[in-house]
């Protein structure tokens, strides 16, 4: 319940927070909403020489309209993405998705770019953001370059996102008039998600033209679904059921204590058609 | 050891802290403010709960350096002039506690539901209050209790 | 005329909704929780505990932790080895039971995951955290016994110096004792010409998980020793250090401050506690120290733990002719203060409220390398309850009939009381039918049948069960010759003491120890009917064993059954003084002294004095009878002469998601027979709160080890306690059979809702889906578990119940054989 010791830096700026990290070398870790962070600490599960606060750098808070994208700065609270407006309308399977995660009073600190770089598959952004074909904005001491959501997540625990870098924002393409539905299963509702499915959808006349579908701990990073969303296309709500039987192809779901890998297949092909159902508005 | 400033209950407060604090030892042990408890090392039971700049935050899941520059309310800070606010009293009222370790985070984190729905469903209840444990009173009471504060209608279950 | 037959006609505050005194300070904020306890100079523990489940500690290197910043010394179990005392039991089951010594530190051996080889002492709980990360322990790693079925094959031993994993083995049997027939005869016949059912329960490992963790401080420095502890038992716990540390009884004072919650799982002495105490004795300074909550859940004794294999036999109609029960319950790596008794407390509870002719209690508790078990809320009796309410959905089954019908041709009739049961216990009252009847139509069971038939035939996807428990179960424990005669290692009787203070306030000092009951409450409603004083007037004093120097504490739904009685004689005691005063102030004779409302009257005159009057007299002593002692207080202890047995039908409706397996709670009825109520409000509370941990072990909750003997659930994280979101509001209500062991007429009410829901919750849960052929699911009801359930049994849907699924227990009996054909011989 008490971390082991640590340094600590607060920075203002993403430059501050680079020349920090840089300073520190591989024995810092990066502060954002610290909502799995601390409780790793706490548990001594990682004792980190230094600690890189960004919560004073008020330049990745917010959400901006980017044109053709919606640009969400990494350091921007769940409780923030869930109530603002431009994500509602542009990206609602996100604002869907985030809602789900934790509980309010994580949500109010926990940050979307904390829980990606984090990259927990149980982790409730990872999968939307995936779906959304988000584009991810890391800085460096090299500067600053781009990663498509597909190539962001590497594995357990890993994202493209190096030592001594950060991820600053989130940029999702619009997807003005998508339905959405995020289907989270758990046992209880503080749990992290058994399975998830994410899913959003463009239709005309109930029939579905577009399809995006991300899985949530179904292996070890978020997954996109894509036999699933090319199945779908020219389907509506009453032939869902072949189109999502695909949706567990190829996975490599873990298996615990709420139910072994068989069982997360089977959750996830029900769980895709119930998200596809409800972003279809049924 | 890092010099903070932090205003808690309407007192500012400045101290050398290790930045390895947490908030709730903080507020516990170097402010004697110990109606916040502790209940979990994961975050889970909400027990913790404060007003972080007058959202609900589990204090076991900041650190003290986090909240420096900001302004904390804790259970005891809730009631002004005497007068106990009303959530304390729907609690009260409502039997929403027995061994009452929880009741300081429920309480805090009801506060900051009522704020976001001044008139939740009682689906809306039982899910804003998601973060928070309770071991004795099978959350019965504690949901007619928010709904008492909120002035909605209670439900008519004997 | 006695002071009970004057006392008011009208009860004001007894049946009172009176809000809680405690509240105040709980919603406040300004409660004394031990851990917000600073002492001048007080250090801080943090204890080293073994990753292994078992070892031999070979060697522990405390150098570097004791050279690090603010350490102030690290102790091994050698370096306390003399005074830090024993974990005793206090219920042997049996003469020869095995039981190995439980010491707080180890020396040599470290037998579960979470025991404590050393203990860091800093100046500061982060100093101390710190330095038990340098503390050194070589562990030579020893094979563990992990499976408490493979237990009983002793080919690995959990204590190797016992020879032996059993620890005992107790029976109760009818026909032995007189109170019924030969149950193997029972079954016998029933082979022959009746119903047979064989059944197989798991009892799931469960954790109490209260949501004050524990914590001690301990005070050496004056001429007694005070030790503060979340702990529900400060009396037992002061007899426990006194009878094994060395230190006399008469120094040791120890106080539960405010308890945050116990449900048994404080009902303990700790080996926490007896390191701070060793450790403070030691060091002569004040210590604390209080566990993080993955402590509390691998060291603080777990629940439940059984396999229960159970027979039982009907007539072809469903009349019950007989039950029989073997139980295997581990105990964990040591026999814990209650320990074995805990699942000898269901003996008398598994016949429940059925007319069974003969019946037969078998159970052998084992070690196992795994934290200990003891009492969590029902101990012994929800056990009970969930199998004999599961079997009596699996007659109804068989019989073909509700599950209500097989349950009232079975049960004891209102009329019938006092009955007698086949295990030997006298229920005093109750009456089934009429909680039954009530509960029927709160919850519009015919509706939801109906309901359920609709969902079957249109093939929903969600399908609907209905669940029934109509429990019963002893508490308020216990009398003390019956305690005796089972070999428990205390009474069961409790202690009061009412003071008149001089300026018109009442001390009422008790001895049970409430953490979160509202003790102080009720206490006060009893108290200021009977002495007709303002309930404002009356402070009720516990948990400090310098205060309250008598008492039983609080576990088994017994303060107010055993501690509230004695309460009403130690108050009516204070009236028989108090009328002495009062004729020899009114000048009248004893004999015309009426007494009501707090006022004593001469009969026929208008002369009267109040209580809080005489008690100034008695205070100034000035003038006062000659045959008393100026004062007006009173001592009284009660020992019950027999258990108090609530009863209540419980039902519930579950939806299961069969294509997820996913369950949700839909409606769930409570109607409760716990006699006369004291405060309704508080009823309710413990029923709700009862009734969401009995639900919590049929749907979220169990204890899982991995191979290694690792808690895997060790966290809020993994052990999954429900929230407001996964619970839903519930119906309650009440009969009224007054209790007749007791002047209030109260029966306990503390354990009701958990021994009750469980069964109703996965009766319900079966009941979905037994069209299919399913007749078990265990627990807890996971999706996984129901949704394989549902897939292994796929080719059976719509095939009718198929009985007595699972194999019989006596290999070679007659109906073994499918051709015998005797309960349709349909054995897979």
């Amino acid at each position: 319940m008490i971390p082991a010791t640590f340094d600590y830096a607060a920075p203002t700026s993403v430059e501050e927070a680079l020349s920090v990290l840089a300073e520190a070398g591989d024995d810092a870790k990066v502060l954002a909403g610290g909502q799995s962070l601390l409780p790793i600490l706490r548990m001594r599960l990682n004792a980190p020489e230094k600690v890189v606060d960004l919560g004073r750098v008020e330049a990745l808070r917010g959400v901006r309209d980017g044109g053709d994208h919606i640009a969400i700065g990494s350091m921007t609270p769940y409780s923030e993405v869930v109530g603002n407006a431009l994500v509602q309308e542009h990206a609602g399977l996100l604002a869907k998705a985030v809602e789900t995660v934790a509980d309010p009073q994580i949500r109010h600190r926990g940050t979307v770019g904390g829980a990606l770089v984090h990259a927990d598959p149980a982790g409730d952004v990872g999968a939307p953001v995936l779906a959304l074909d988000a584009t991810m904005v890391v800085v460096g001491p090299g500067g600053e370059r781009t990663v498509g959501a597909g190539e962001f997540f590497h594995d357990l625990f890993e994202t493209a996102v190096a030592d001594g870098e950060l991820l600053t924002e989130i940029r999702i393409p619009k997807h003005t008039g998508w339905g959405s539905a995020y289907e989270k299963f758990v046992r209880v509702s503080h749990q992290w998600s058994i399975v998830a499915v994410a899913a959003t959808v463009k239709a005309e006349g109930g029939t579905i033209t577009e399809a995006r579908v991300g899985l949530t701990n179904m292996g070890s990073t978020p997954l996109r679904a894509t036999a699933v969303e090319q199945a779908l296309v020219g389907k509506g709500t009453a032939d869902l059921a072949d189109a999502c039987a695909a949706a567990a192809e190829g996975t490599n779901p873990p298996s615990d204590l709420n139910g072994d890998a068989d069982y997360r297949r089977h959750l996830a092909t029900v769980l895709t058609r119930r998200a596809v159902q409800h972003a279809l508005g049924g | 050891m890092t010099r903070i400033t932090v205003t808690v209950d309407g007192a500012s407060y400045t101290d050398e802290v290790e930045p390895r604090m947490l908030l709730v030892h903080y507020l516990r042990e170097v402010l004697g403010k110990v109606g916040t408890v502790v209940g979990c090392d994961t975050s889970n039971c909400g027990a913790c709960t404060v007003h972080l700049d007058g959202r609900s935050v589990k204090s076991c899941n900041m650190l003290a350096v986090q909240a420096d520059g900001h302004e904390v309310t804790t259970i005891e800070g809730l009631s002004t002039n005497g007068e106990l606010h009303p959530m304390q009293t729907a609690f009260h009222e409502n039997h929403a506690l027995q061994c009452g370790y929880c009741t300081p985070g429920m309480i805090m984190q009801a506060v900051d539901l009522l704020k976001e729905n001044p008139n939740p469903s009682e689906e809306e209840i039982r899910v804003g209050l998601e973060g928070n444990l309770c071991r004795c009173t099978g959350y019965h009471n504690i949901v007619k209790a928010v709904a008492a504060a909120a002035g909605s209608s209670q439900r008519s279950d004997a | 005329m006695t002071a009970v037959d004057d006392r008011p006609t009208t009860s004001p505050e007894i049946g009172s909704a009176r809000r809680r005194k405690e509240d105040q300070r709980l919603i406040t904020g300004r409660t004394k929780w031990t851990d917000n306890i600073q002492l001048p100079g007080m250090l801080h523990l943090a204890m080293v505990r073994s990753p292994f489940a078992h070892a031999k500690i070979a060697s522990i290197d405390t150098a570097e932790a004791s050279a690090a910043p603010n350490v102030v010394r690290v102790f091994t179990g050698h370096d306390i080895a003399d005074i830090q005392g024993v974990n005793i039991t206090a219920w042997p089951i049996s003469p020869d039971q095995k039981t190995p010594d439980h010491l707080p530190v180890p020396l040599e051996r470290v037998s579960h995951t979470g025991e404590i080889v050393a203990v860091v002492v800093a100046r500061s709980a982060a100093a101390a955290r710190d330095a038990a990360e340098l503390v050194d322990v070589d562990y030579e790693e020893l094979p563990a016994i992990l499976d408490l079925k493979e237990a009983a094959n002793d080919a690995v031993l959990a204590h190797p110096d016992l020879g032996t994993n059993k620890s005992a083995f107790w029976q109760l049997d009818s026909a032995a004792q007189g109170s019924g027939g030969d149950v193997g005869e029972a079954i016998e016949k029933a082979r022959q010409d009746g119903i047979v059912i064989e059944r197989e329960y798991r009892q799931q490992r469960l954790i109490p998980a209260f949501m004050e963790p524990r914590s001690t401080v301990v005070d050496p420095t004056g001429e007694q020793v005070v030790m503060y502890s979340a702990t529900q038992v400060p009396h037992i716990l002061r007899f426990c250090i006194a009878a094994t540390t060395g230190l006399p009884e008469s120094k040791i004072r120890v106080i539960a401050p405010d308890v945050g919650g116990g449900f048994g799982g404080k009902l303990q002495s700790t080996p926490e506690e007896f390191a701070t105490l060793a450790v403070a004795r030691k060091l002569g300074k004040p210590c604390k120290y209080t566990e993080t909550r993955s402590e509390s859940m691998i060291s603080a004794h777990h629940g439940r733990d059984q396999w229960q294999k159970l027979t039982l036999t009907a007539e072809k109609d469903g009349t019950v002719t007989g039950l029989k029960v073997d139980l295997m319950a581990d105990l964990g790596a040591y026999a814990a203060i209650v320990g074995g008794g805990v699942p000898v407390l269901g003996a008398w509870m598994f016949n429940a409220i059925y007319k069974f002719p003969a019946y037969q209690f078998n159970c052998t508790t084992y070690y196992t390398n795994k934290t200990w078990v003891d009492a969590y809320r029902g101990a012994g009796r929800p056990e009970a309850t969930f199998a004999i309410e599961r079997l009596m959905d699996e007659l109804a089954a068989e019989v073909g009939v509700d599950p209500l019908e097989i349950r009232e041709k079975n049960w004891i009739k209102h009329d019938e009381f006092p009955f007698t049961s086949v295990a030997g216990m006298t229920y005093d009252s109750g009456n089934y039918e009429a909680a039954t009847a009530r509960a029927k139509e709160l919850f519009g069971y015919d509706e939801l049948r109906a309901e359920q038939k609709q969902r079957r035939e249109s093939g929903d996807p969600v399908q609907l069960g209905i669940g029934v428990s109509t429990f019963t179960e002893m508490c308020g424990l216990a009398p003390s010759r019956v305690l005796g005669s089972l070999d428990y290692g205390a009474g069961g009787w409790e202690s009061a003491s009412i003071r008149m203070l001089a300026t018109g306030t009442v001390e009422v000092i008790t001895g049970a120890s409430a953490h979160g009951q509202g003790h102080e409450t009720a206490w006060s409603q009893i108290v200021a009917d009977r002495l007709g004083v303002p309930f404002e007037n009356v402070e009720v004093l516990h948990g400090d064993t310098q205060i309250a120097p008598k008492g039983m504490d609080t576990y088994g739904s017994r303060s107010l059954v055993v501690g509230g009685e004695a309460l009403v004689r130690a108050a009516d005691k204070v009236i028989e003084k108090a009328k002495k005063f009062a004729a020899h102030s009114l000048e009248a004779s004893v004999d015309d002294i009426e007494f009501s409302a707090g006022q004593f009257t001469v009969r026929g005159t208008d002369k009267g004095v109040g209580i809080s009057d005489l008690a100034l007299a008695a205070f100034a002593a000035h003038d006062y009878p000659e045959d008393v002692e100026p004062s007006l207080d009173a001592d009284a202890t009660f020992d019950p002469v027999n258990f108090s047995f609530p009863h209540g039908t419980h039902l519930c409706a579950m939806e299961v998601d069969t294509e997820t397996g996913a369950t949700k709670m839909r409606k769930y009825v409570c109607v409760d027979d716990i006699g006369n109520i004291i405060n309704p409000l508080i009823v309710e509370g413990q029923v709700h709160g009862g009734l969401v941990q009995g639900i919590a072990q049929a749907l979220w909750e169990g204890a899982e080890y991995d191979e290694q003997g690792t808690l895997v659930s060790g966290s809020f994280v993994d052990y999954t306690l429900p929230t407001a979101a996964d619970t839903i509001s519930f119906v309650t209500d009440h009969t009224t059979s007054p209790a007749t062991s007791n002047s209030l007429g109260t029966k306990g009410v503390g354990e009701a809702g958990t021994i009750a829901s469980t069964p109703a919750v996965v009766n319900a849960i079966v009941d979905a889906v037994r069209d299919r052929g399913i007749d078990d699911i265990e627990m807890p009801c996971t999706p996984e578990r129901v949704w394989k359930a549902i897939q292994s049994a796929g080719g059976r849907q719509g095939a009718g119940v198929t009985p007595t699924q699972q194999p019989h227990f006596d290999e070679g009996t007659p109906n073994q054989d499918p051709s015998a054909g005797t309960t349709d011989g349909a054995v897979q």
